[in-house]
């Protein structure tokens, strides 16, 4: 056992660290509005490998575990970057398990996107990265389609300022179907739901920041608004939910990343099954970051209701990727049919 | 991150494992309940007998705090008596840590063999999260002491051997300056112990100490010196030694009503939507109550002392019990309601039980409030309120 990040890993996590927040940071995400997509620094981003770093070495590509993009998953979270980096990696991961990526998406120089929820009667709706993704996987009917092809470059306008946008699959080149199809992505989007929980969880962490930043300069009766008990423990359960949260979804990665081994024991509480966890994390890490900008919207007074203030931009973006998927209620009665094992989940 | 068990903690958990499913019998809960006495001498001694007990003790043996982990978690999921025990093992990793030789040999020598017991002698009645406060007096008397005062909350004095008793030696200087720490042996003259009932089946203690006469080898720590000795058992107690994983048991026990019980909307309650969101929302909990104990037991099993991380996992596991207890007692409508024996109560009773025990949780072991300065003072750097 061993609870820390490995040296590699942390210096994966300094170097994304710094390249979001000079690259694609709140600033960035503001100007993205209302696409959620900055062109360029998904040109800058690159130049780092990080659009291959998930893909195999022998599809030509930087062959990370999910353990090790969890932690550059936070570091977009962190700064609500503008970069649709989680639902690229998936795609490109789920494209070279069958063979069928190609050296655009590896490199990143075509966007690449999921459609999370299977498409029927050939259309995906509110795809996350539909906007902008040049190359788009779907699932319809046990068959699993690519579609390639120019983005629409317009999303349809929403509460997060995602690149969301609905997408036909009517002409898509199928990749795989029956029973392959359906647990190729399945095994996708619980890559998605893992990865898009690191990114809650790195959005969790400046939000209990920002408040604490906030708190401690903002004065009213004379002291700091955070000298006050009410507001302290507001803030209190925060990072333990948020710690909570990061340990579930590294968990989650490191299950991930030995497919075929886990249990999923609810009654002694011995939880190492992948799609279990990839449930969970998402559920746990949204509720997480619900509550944390919610807390430090709350303790930003009326400046936290302002345009100019960034905690609102957090406070819309991790509403987005916390539901895109489903009604976390939903994800969390799929979850019991897992925990169950008493029904057929699909 | 690698969430694996090494090999050595695998096997430890699994020797565990296998000890409670024959030992931990629907007779042992059952008499821990009817009793109130959350002890039980017979598997505390067959657990040292075992040899999974020596390694308990915090810092002592060549167990690590993982392993402690281990060893309190599956007796918590279990629903076995370990209160007593827990508390035992925590003064054996104090007296271990800031004892003498002759504390060494008279009390810990023994109290790793599972056939003695400790309870913990820090609140008052008039004292509690205020602890640094309390009044009881230690009066210096040629070679020893004499001690006067009252103490509140002693669960276990009356299976105990020993109290650590948190006293007041010099009345004149800022609270936490004049405190100091004795190990009492309970049959001292003197000592009296009244139970107090609970609103649950747990019972517990106020102890009298009239005119107690103890040597001054049965101090524990410097004189005046009570409050580091604290902080010690404090550090000890956070986290590692159970209360972080209550609803596990719960879960069982609502699982195995929902499979059977009839739903007034047809089919049987497992089938209820609201009832399979619920269940996976706890199992979501469990996981990361289990997550954040383990946090805390790698910071110590990596020779940190995990206070605000052990803070975090209270808060988050007691908070998150309350919640659950609440949906699931109210989702059983009358027969949640129903008891231990009653006729057709809600998963036999356990229902009524974990929602009887629940408030408590955040209550003792520091409450919820104090945790939560901790982590505003120490984690998020904020003002001192107090
Ligand atoms: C069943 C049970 C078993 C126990 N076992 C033991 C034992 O074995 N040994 C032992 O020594 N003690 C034991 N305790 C005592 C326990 O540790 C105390 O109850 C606890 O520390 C709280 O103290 P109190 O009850 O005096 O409440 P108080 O300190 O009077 O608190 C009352 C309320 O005020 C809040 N509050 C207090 N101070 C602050 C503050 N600074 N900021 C914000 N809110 C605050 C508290 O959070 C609480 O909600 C036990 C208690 C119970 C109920």
């Amino acid at each position: 056992m061993d609870l820390g990040l490995t040296s590699d890993q942390e210096a994966i996590r300094e170097i994304f660290a710094s390249f979001f927040a000079d690259r694609a940071g709140p600033d960035h995400a503001r100007a993205a509005q209302p696409l959620g997509f900055d062109p360029e620094g998904w040109a800058r981003l690159g130049e780092t490998g990080a659009p291959g770093m998930g893909v195999p070495v022998d599809a030509g590509g930087g062959g990370a575990s999910l353990a090790d993009l969890v932690v550059v998953a936070e570091e977009a979270g962190a700064n609500v970057s503008p970069l649709p980096l989680v639902d690229h990696t998936v795609t490109a991961r789920l494209l070279a398990g069958l063979d069928a990526v190609g050296d655009d998406v590896v490199s990143g120089a075509a966007v690449a996107g999921l459609a999370v929820r299977p498409a029927t009667g050939g259309l995906a709706r509110s795809v996350p990265a539909g906007a902008v993704a040049e190359v788009l996987v779907a699932l319809e009917d046990h068959r699993l389609v690519v579609v390639r092809g120019a983005a629409p470059g317009e999303a349809q306008p929403n509460h997060a300022d995602m690149p969301i946008a609905h997408r036909s699959v009517q002409d898509g080149e199928v990749l795989a179907e029956g029973p392959e199809a359906v647990a190729a992505h399945a095994r996708a989007v619980d890559e998605w739901r893992a990865l898009t929980g690191s990114l809650l969880v790195g959005a969790t962490r400046m939000a209990i920041k920002m408040a604490v930043d906030y708190v401690s300069e903002r004065h009213q009766f004379g002291r700091p608004v955070g000298s006050f008990q009410a507001v302290q423990h507001g803030l209190a359960d925060l990072p333990g939910l948020c710690d909570g949260a990061r340990l579930l979804v590294a968990k989650t990665a490191w299950a991930g990343d030995r497919p075929g081994e886990g249990v999923a024991d609810m009654g002694d509480n011995e939880v190492t099954d992948f799609a279990a966890l990839a449930a969970m994390a998402l559920v746990f890490a949204g509720e997480a970051a619900l509550r944390a900008t919610d807390r430090s919207l709350h303790y930003h007074g009326g400046y936290g209701f302002a345009e100019e203030y960034d905690i609102q931009l957090y406070y819309r973006r991790v509403r987005g990727w916390a539901q895109v998927l489903d009604d976390p209620a939903r994800e969390c009665r799929r979850l019991a049919g897992l925990l169950l094992n008493d029904r057929e989940v699909d | 991150m690698d969430f694996a068990l090494s090999d050595r903690a695998a096997v430890f958990r699994a020797d565990v494992k296998a000890f409670l499913a024959e030992q931990v019998t629907d007779e042992v809960i059952g008499a821990m309940h009817e009793s109130g006495t959350f002890n039980d001498r017979g598997l505390n001694g067959a657990l040292a007998d075992a040899g999974l007990l020596a390694g308990a003790v915090p810092g002592y043996g060549d167990r690590d705090p993982v392993e402690l982990y281990i060893l309190f978690n599956e007796l918590e999921k279990a629903g076995a008596p370990y209160d007593g025990l827990a508390v035992t093992m925590l003064v054996a990793g104090v007296v271990h840590s800031v004892g003498t030789d002759f504390h060494r040999t008279e009390v810990l020598e023994k109290l790793i063999t599972g056939r003695h017991n400790c309870c913990l002698g820090y609140s008052e009645p008039d004292h509690g999260s205020d602890v640094a406060a309390i009044t009881t007096r230690a009066v210096r008397d040629g070679d020893g002491w004499v001690i006067d005062g009252r103490k509140m909350w002693t669960t276990m004095a009356h299976e105990s051997d020993w109290v650590l008793l948190l006293t007041r030696t010099d009345p004149d200087v800022p609270k936490h300056q004049g405190l100091t720490m004795f190990l009492v042996h309970m049959d001292t003259p003197g000592i009296e112990v009244q139970p107090v009932a609970t609103m649950a089946t747990e019972r517990t203690n106020a102890t009298f100490f009239d005119a107690v006469r103890v040597g001054d080898q049965w101090r524990l720590g410097e004189v005046n010196g009570g409050w580091s000795v604290m902080g010690v058992a404090l550090a000890l107690e956070r986290g590692v030694m159970g209360g972080t994983n209550p609803a596990v048991p719960l879960l069982r026990h609502v699982r195995a009503w929902a499979e059977t019980a009839p739903s007034p909307d047809g089919g049987t309650m497992i089938d209820d939507p609201l009832l399979r969101e619920r269940l996976a929302r706890t199992a979501i909990a469990n996981q990361v109550g289990q997550l954040l104990t383990l946090r805390a037991a790698w910071v110590a099993a990596t020779g940190g002392l995990p206070g605000v991380e052990g803070s975090m996992a209270k808060i988050f596991a007691s908070e998150a019990y309350q919640q659950v207890v609440g949906w699931f007692q109210q989702m059983a409508g009358a027969e949640g309601l129903l008891g231990f024996g009653a006729d057709g109560a809600a998963g036999n009773g356990w229902i009524d039980y974990d929602a009887r025990h629940a408030p408590v949780t955040t209550i003792y072991g520091g409450t919820t409030e104090i945790n939560r300065n901790n982590i505003a003072e120490r984690h998020l750097g904020l003002p001192r309120t107090r």
